[in-house]
């Protein structure tokens, strides 16, 4: 499975390169025949907080730890411990917002600042 | 080995490859021409004859779908359809094949409404085959019959995996009866062994997901994962040919080449007409004239190189489809020939048509003028007229 000619590496499409998100990705002859995934909770392996446009940002001084952004996160991604807010998980955080959006706090304890600024 | 012999139909030949298969489960949906082979099928299932879950769907979308889950769970499944139904299945065709599950699926082909027609024609499959199934044609019953057996064990090959469909001219053949040398059951028991399914779903201690997504960043190398395993089936197809030979004694290859090592000029035609064309063939062997035919039997992996190499030397050749691909100027087969041929130094002379749709008769004067048409081209070095035509039509 060779490529009919050499690119330069500038101009070589980056899905086909074998990596996304630092993970190495398998090739025609390493998959499962039919594209079956045999290896349960792989899903994990996935890390789509590639996905984010806006990610949240989490102001300790102004939040109370009511959790709502907990209880609100519809993919998990707000880690608690002993009934105060830890961090996000930012490897699956899609930046839906809705724990900022949720956030009883007046000033806001948590704000969408978008990726890359 | 005494083989026994019989009267059937082409579909009471599929009805009786089944019955021996004996296939865990059978989902199938009634359509003329196909209708006789799964009613008979329903039959044995009624009487005890065979020890299949018998699901009668409400449509072919159905039928398709009942048969990927049923073999994704891990059973040995079979179908039946015939034009419209086989275009009611069309989305989950392709499902069928990336999931890699061998269903084994026969089909009496017919043409495709409108006009409606009850008819042969190979618009069904011929539009079919891309849909990445493994692609098998038959010209008669007996035929019909090898092949139903031999695509058991193709489809569910370890190096294959994939679903087969085997084809065969909708009344033409579907309803005539002819003699058929049938194999007793227990030949046929052996020679298809036990599934083994891999990764099946109802094997709750190995968990596994079937028809998860496959983004950008996974579906090219699904696809070229597809594309290797159908083109590297060849070789299995022809190793299975030959245990089949061992047990039946009749031998299949890839193609059937009937006096083609010495001919000058040759058609190349699938299913029923291949007959025709035959004795077409042994009467103007007789008159001295050197003519040869080539019946592809498998289409889907299309044998390429091999079809270069038998069709290579002649001076003229006519490639013949039961369809048309409108627009494209050429069918289905000539397409796939031209191409097997593309890159030869000396390139035979083609001329292309379109024969006996919606079940139009094809008789032996349709095929001596052909050939006729190809003894001036081999003799002149040139085509007159046109490359591409319909034949026997009122133009």
């Amino acid at each position: 499975m060779e490529s009919p000619q050499a690119v330069p590496e500038h101009r070589s499409a980056s899905r086909s390169e074998g990596h996304l998100c630092g993970a190495k990705l398998k090739n025609a002859k390493e998959m499962p025949i039919g594209s079956a995934i045999t290896t349960p909770g792989s899903a994990a392996e996935y890390k789509t907080g590639s996905w984010r446009n806006y990610r949240p940002i989490h102001d300790k001084a102004k939040c109370t730890n009511c959790l709502f952004c907990w209880l609100y996160c519809p993919e998990g991604c707000v880690k608690v411990k002993d009934g105060k807010f830890v961090e996000f998980d930012y490897d699956y955080c899609k930046g839906c917002g809705i724990c900022a959006e949720e956030c009883p706090v007046k000033e806001k304890a948590i704000k969408m600042v978008e990726e890359g600024k | 080995m005494a083989n026994k012999i019989a009267a059937l139909t082409g579909n009471n030949a599929v009805a009786y490859a089944m019955r021996q298969i004996n296939p865990d489960v059978v989902a199938a949906y009634p359509i003329t021409p196909q209708t006789e082979a799964v009613e008979e099928f329903a039959d044995f299932v009624a009487n005890g004859l065979v020890q299949t879950e018998y699901i009668p769907v409400e449509s072919e979308h159905s039928s398709m779908s009942a048969c990927i889950g049923a073999s994704a769970a891990g059973a040995r499944v079979m179908t039946t359809t015939s034009s419209a139904g086989f275009a009611l299945m069309w989305e989950m065709l392709p499902i069928a094949a990336g999931l890699r599950t061998p269903v084994i699926m026969y089909v009496a082909n017919r043409a495709f409404s409108a006009p409606l027609n009850i008819h042969c024609s190979h618009d069904d499959t011929m539009g079919g085959r891309d849909t990445g199934w493994i692609q098998i044609y038959s010209e008669n019953a007996q035929e019909v019959y090898d092949n139903m057996i031999q695509a058991v064990r193709i489809g569910e090959h370890l190096d294959v995996r994939l679903p087969v469909m085997v084809c065969v001219d909708g009344f033409i053949i579907s309803h005539a009866v002819e003699r058929v040398e049938l194999l007793e059951d227990d030949v046929v028991r052996k020679f298809i062994g036990p599934y083994k399914a891999v990764n099946p779903l109802l094997d709750v201690s190995k968990p596994v997901t079937i028809g998860a997504i496959g983004l950008p960043d996974y579906y090219t190398e699904h696809k070229r994962q597809h594309s290797q395993a159908i083109l590297d089936a060849k070789p299995r197809i022809l190793e299975i040919a030959k245990e089949y030979a061992a047990v039946s004694g009749r031998q299949y290859g890839l193609f059937e080449s009937y006096k083609l090592s010495d001919a000058e000029v040759a058609i190349v035609i699938i299913n029923s007409a291949a007959g025709v064309a035959k004795m077409v063939i042994d009467e103007l062997r007789a008159k001295g004239h050197k003519v040869g035919l080539l019946k592809p039997r498998i289409y889907r992996p299309f044998p390429k190189e091999e079809i270069r190499d038998a069709l290579k030397h002649l001076k003229a050749v006519a490639v013949m489809d039961r369809t048309d691909a409108f627009g494209a100027g050429a069918t289905p087969t000539a397409t796939e020939v031209s191409a097997a041929l593309y890159g030869l130094p000396k390139v035979p002379l083609m001329i292309n048509y379109v024969y006996g749709l919606g079940g139009r008769d094809i008789s032996p004067a349709d095929i001596q003028g052909v050939y006729n048409r190809l003894f001036d081209i081999a003799k002149t070095g040139k085509i007159t007229g046109k490359v591409f035509d319909y034949l026997n039509v009122r133009d």
